[in-house]
């Protein structure tokens, strides 16, 4: 029988949960690098055994682990993020020039055909490569000699490189996202990039409409139609059928159109999920009633779903990287909140239980189907 | 023979308990004592100084013989006492944070 394994970062640590396909009993191990903040860990898809995990600290800084036998022992890899050449400036929450900091990795992607190969994403805003298996580190540095790289500011988490979309149907495309400078896209596997955010509005930036300066939360893809994207920005969730080249807006009758992670059925690729979180500042589920909203439409038309999932005095947030799909079938659903709570569902979000309850503040959530 | 003592999270990542002892060359000096550290244990790279800069992080500080050495220059010699090993070097994570 088919087997789940969740790895699931959280803010003191990472937990790795298993499940055989039923997806009912799970067992739990962690805390992993207990103490550290772990952002995200991935697996690759070419050799499911191996993954990689962000393992920070504001003490001790990057490190990143590496395990070969599907999280059971870990081994520290390279962790040096050598910016390439000078450097540069952005600007900084005040709008005045700052130099390009490393602070962490936010994301882990691994190849989706060779298992040393790995990309990071992090803050402040770069891509970087390891084709060793994580022990040595390359910038692609075209992202982040764009012109329009010296405006971009950070979001209230820092400037953070987020997300990473591997297109699987087009070896060299590459799409990124950054907060708050937007969606980038790469054709010739990261040597250069350009701004894919036409039709975005963001009326927190003084042209709401600019090239570069939206905050971008998540982008997913699924991968049969992977110029099909889907966006949830700081406001609105955005569709593109074009692989960016234009975006439109499909929140519909959301209850607000602010969250953070966004994520398409594992064989659907019209059915999508959001959690909508109310803001500004506020940063928790509207009326204390944690949903997850599924539209089987691609967008505008949403459905709330809440059976298993708690319906008052709920004031937790699911962040960009906490939500996954499995590809059983049926659909497994899962997200991770800043509460600690692990909630899974087994039939496309129809029902939602906890795997857990009381982990650190949950980061990240992956999921690795098994054969 | 020089005695080095670290912070719990950087003894696990380095795989070792209690104090690490470094043969390092004269002159004695936490650069030295660093540079020794991380040859014996590369993971520690980038731990306590930046990869880049060479600076120590922000959060971490060097005492020894009960004063504070961080804000001394690298290159300056660390005390008698740390260099014939009757004192380890101390290196410290600052107790804040949640």
């Amino acid at each position: 029988m088919s087997g789940i394994r969740l790895l699931v970062g959280t803010r003191k640590g990472a937990f790795v949960l298993t499940s055989d396909g039923r997806r009912a009993r799970w067992d739990i191990s962690g805390p992993h690098f207990g103490g550290w903040e772990i952002y995200h860990l991935k697996g690759s898809p070419a050799d499911p055994n191996r993954l990689f995990a962000s393992q920070s600290s504001g003490w001790f800084g990057q490190v990143i682990q590496r395990s070969n036998d599907g999280g059971r022992t870990w081994a520290p890899v390279g962790n040096a993020f050598v910016y390439d050449g000078v450097p540069g400036t952005h600007l900084w929450y005040d709008g005045t020039p700052h130099p390009w900091e490393f602070a962490r990795v936010w994301h882990l992607e691994p190849s989706l055909t060779d298992p040393d190969t790995v990309y990071a994403g992090v803050e402040d805003a770069a891509l970087f490569r390891s084709t060793d298996g994580g022990q040595t580190w390359q910038e692609l540095p075209g992202l982040r000699r764009h012109d329009s790289a010296s405006s971009w500011q950070p979001g209230a988490g820092g400037m953070c490189l987020h997300t990473i979309l591997l297109d699987p149907s087009h070896p060299g495309r590459i799409c990124i996202a950054i907060s708050a400078a937007g969606a980038f896209r790469t054709d010739d596997a990261g040597t250069t990039w350009r701004p894919i955010n036409r039709g975005l509005k963001s009326d927190g930036i003084p042209n709401p409409t600019a090239e570069v300066g939206h905050c971008v939360h998540r982008i997913a893809m699924h991968r049969s139609r992977p110029g099909v994207l889907f966006m949830q920005k700081h406001w609105d969730v955005m569709r593109s059928d074009d692989a960016g080249e234009s975006w439109r807006e499909v929140s519909g009758n959301l209850p607000t159109d602010f969250g953070f992670p966004i994520d398409v059925h594992a064989h659907e690729p019209e059915t999508i999920y959001v959690v909508p979180i109310k803001s500004d500042s506020e940063h928790y589920p509207p009326d204390g009633r944690l949903r997850v909203y599924r539209s089987r439409t691609g967008g505008h038309e949403w459905e709330a779903l809440t059976k298993g999932l708690p319906q008052r005095h709920c004031y937790v947030n699911v962040l960009r990287d906490a939500m996954a799909v499995d590809s059983l079938d049926p659909c497994g659903v899962y997200f991770g909140t800043t509460g600690g709570q692990v909630y899974a569902s087994a039939d496309a979000g129809d029902s939602w239980a906890p795997i857990v309850r009381d982990l650190p503040s949950v980061v990240s959530v992956e999921v690795q189907t098994l054969p | 023979m020089i005695r080095v003592v670290l912070p719990s999270h950087l003894r696990t990542l380095a795989t070792v308990d209690g104090e690490v002892t470094l043969d390092v060359a004269d002159p004695v000096t936490q650069r030295s004592v660093l540079d020794a550290l991380e040859t014996r244990y590369p993971v520690l790279r980038g731990t306590i100084r930046d990869h880049v800069t060479q600076q120590r992080r922000a959060f971490l500080r060097v005492f020894a013989c009960g004063q504070d050495l961080s804000h001394e220059s690298p290159d300056t010699p660390l005390p008698d006492a740390v260099a014939t090993g009757a004192e380890p070097l101390l290196v410290v994570g600052a107790m804040a944070g949640g």
